[in-house]
């Protein structure tokens, strides 16, 4: 592998992104997958960063999923995609920032399709006055929320409490980044690093003292993929996904995976535990699995926040590893206390996945 | 001597068309940017269909031309029309006036880490059809393994790709894949060896027999389908995803060394000439010829002619030709024919 080769791909794909003043919209299903991460992006850039990144409770589903699904036309997406851009015209901001990987995507190629064909945007602008007498600007700029943090990663190393290093051996911990599909495999030039080799969760692990790793099917979809899991019928497919992916990662024994999709890290981690029960392999050290996370996961454990407060208590695969490895302090016993310090109660140990 | 007719570049349209307008009588200029003559040609190892040693086809074209002015590491800097003809100056300081140009600049190889789903820069083991040549003629190349036993080809790259903004077709690249795995086959025969191709084009005289040879002698298995992409493998392998079309079918494999054939491009170092003599460029980026049948050699210009693959895609022959044809056309023009 010839990393300087890597370097000059990265420097061809880097886009601007402007320091502040931005517009979030959350994802339909991160918050239901891992409920503390849309919360720590807006902790981590709100209150720790200090810049300004707005939201509002009226924004709705961008219409990705129904649309990636092949159940709703083109044409009806693009009006709800119109609607939140007129609720960010309306609260005075021309950046956009979506949580979700589909939602970035789909605007993305909504965007690019009004410049292609300017008379659809026309009509959408027509549908969206007749639906709900609203209008809209286009976003200046259009970023992921990943691409934020990758923006911001420096000024989250300076305030890290703990690093991507092994406080055993001194050495970097080992992480697979897996980049959602609907983030630059459509458009390369709207993601930092491009479709083939994308730095954007690269530049963070890296910033903050790990080492990637690269294995033969980095570039694979994860196992969602829509309608192979949609479709009850696809699901061995899906699961398939998965697994072709672990195997091919396992002989670099990564300590963790960080990933920048809803999708993403649900079907690395659950479908673990499926692996686990079907096969009785699993892919972590000791009987674990490699535990998985969100980018703002990882940044708010490098920021020293409390792994039961970032909802870490809801993977599947466990996650004390990585904690032990980084060197986090956490209490065993407050791992299943709500946030009012009462018991949510304790899930079920699976029998071929060892947790913790 | 006659008129004074100034070539631009020294590959092999230059050579030939230098060496025939000597023969015609005119003080001829042939004027290289590079520090030696032979263009392209004379980096490849061997030529197809007769396995040709380039070192010896240069040799001999370079010895015709010896009376010929040649101006190595020179580049024209000016190009004016004056009096008839154009005044030139050259970087080296020369001015002169012609009466007649021939612009045969040649092509650029396509820039194979454009496509960067085969790992051009990326992998270690990933090179190009020149980086192969380059090998074949002595030059160390620690990218290709001492005894490789899996030998991968991949075709058309940055050839017949829109993508790549390249829709035309480089007409060499299938022969030479072909050429190449028979010599890797020649040279570590307990090696598999797999071309990746689109469809072949094998248009020119023996080379169906050479696709044949390569079956039927040297036992390549010819995969038709894309290349999806290649990544490197933990022991430093090369995983290759493809689709065999025939079998309809994904096809993944483990090679040791992936070649890539980078094809031809429209060379845009001879831009600035482009806009300094009023030439035209044509919608593959190549210079635009009176028409492609009967007039190729004619720029449309008075008095600039054209050779080679600076017009488009061309094989060796084709180029040698052009350069036979086009020096006459300057004789006939200069004559008033």
């Amino acid at each position: 592998m010839i990393y300087e080769g890597k370097q000059k791909i990265w420097s061809d794909y880097q886009k601007e992104i402007p320091d502040d003043h931005w517009y979030y919209v959350r994802s339909c299903i991160r918050q239901n997958f891992f409920p503390a991460s849309e919360r720590m992006f807006t902790e981590i850039t709100q209150k720790v960063l200090g810049k300004d990144v707005y939201e509002t409770p009226y924004h709705t589903t961008c219409g990705g999923i129904a649309y990636h699904c092949d159940t709703i036309p083109q044409e009806t997406v693009m009006t709800i995609v119109a609607r939140q851009f007129a609720l960010m015209t309306e609260a005075g901001y021309e950046n956009y920032c979506p949580s979700c990987i589909t939602s970035f995507g789909n605007y993305a190629e909504t965007l690019e399709t009004w410049r292609e064909f300017p008379e659809l945007e026309a009509k959408i602008r027509e549908n969206l006055w007749k639906a709900c007498k609203r209008e809209f600007n286009k976003p200046k700029y259009l970023a992921h929320s990943s691409d934020l943090i990758y923006h911001w990663r420096e000024e989250i190393r300076k305030r890290a409490k703990h690093l991507l290093i092994n406080q055993e051996t001194g050495e970097p911990l080992r992480i697979v980044e897996h980049i959602g599909c609907h983030y630059s495999k459509m458009f390369p030039h709207k993601g930092v690093g491009g479709a083939e080799y994308p730095y954007v969760l690269a530049g963070m692990v890296e910033s903050w003292g790990g080492q990637v790793i690269d294995y033969p099917e980095r570039r694979h979809c994860c196992g969602y993929g829509f309608r192979q899991y949609h479709a009850k019928a696809n699901r061995g497919y899906s699961l398939s996904n998965t697994h072709k992916k672990f195997e091919s990662m396992e002989p670099y024994k990564p300590d963790a995976i960080i990933t920048n999709c809803p999708g993403c890290p649900y079907f690395l981690d659950r479908w673990q535990y499926v692996i686990a029960e079907q096969t009785g392999k699993t892919y972590g050290e000791n009987g674990y699995g490699i535990p998985v996370f969100t980018y703002e996961e990882i940044a708010g454990l490098v920021l020293g926040y409390d792994p039961w407060d970032l909802g870490l208590q809801l993977h599947q695969v466990a996650v004390e590893p990585l904690l032990k490895k980084m060197g986090v302090e956490y209490d065993p016993k407050a791992k299943y206390l709500g946030l009012n310090k009462e018991d949510i109660m304790r899930p079920e140990m699976p029998n071929s996945i060892k947790c913790c | 001597m006659k008129e004074n007719v100034v070539i631009i570049g020294g590959g092999v349209a230059g050579l030939e068309a230098a060496k025939n307008l000597h023969r015609l009588g005119y003080q001829t200029f042939l004027v290289e940017k590079n520090k030696k003559l032979g263009g392209h040609v004379a980096t490849w190892h061997k030529l197809f269909p007769d396995m040709a040693s380039t070192k010896a086809i240069i040799k001999e074209m370079v010895e015709d031309i010896k009376d010929v002015t040649v101006f190595l590491d020179t580049q024209v800097k000016t190009i004016e029309s004056a009096h008839g003809g154009y005044q030139i100056a050259f970087s080296n300081g020369v001015n002169v006036h012609a009466k007649a140009v021939l612009v045969a600049s040649g092509f650029e190889l396509f820039e194979a880490a454009k496509k960067e789903e085969y790992g051009y820069g990326i992998y270690d083991h990933v090179i190009t059809n020149a980086d192969l040549e380059a090998w074949m003629n002595g030059n160390k190349d620690k990218r290709i393994p001492a005894s490789p036993k899996a030998i991968g080809f991949v075709h058309c790259v940055g050839s017949r790709d829109l993508k790549a903004g390249n829709s035309q077709c480089s007409k060499v690249c299938c022969m030479t894949a072909i050429k190449q795995a028979i010599e890797m086959k020649e040279r570590f025969p307990n090696a598999e060896v797999y071309c990746f191709y689109m469809d072949l084009r094998l248009f020119g005289k023996k080379y169906e027999d050479f696709y044949i040879n390569a079956q039927r002698d040297f036992g390549i298995h010819f995969v038709r389908g894309r290349v999806s992409e290649v990544s490197e493998t933990i022991d430093g392998h090369l995983q290759v995803k493809a689709e065999d079309t025939l079998i309809g079918r994904p096809l993944k494999v483990q090679l040791d060394m992936l070649v890539l054939m980078a094809g031809m491009v429209a060379n845009n170092q001879i831009k600035p000439i482009v806009e300094q003599a009023k030439l035209e460029i044509d919608s593959d980026g190549f210079l635009k010829s009176s028409d492609n049948i009967t007039h190729i050699i004619e720029s449309g210009r008075d008095g600039i002619f054209y050779a080679g693959a600076c017009t488009g895609t061309k094989t060796v022959p084709e180029t040698v030709a052009e350069a036979r044809a086009a020096a006459l056309a300057i004789h006939d023009y200069i004559s008033g024919l």
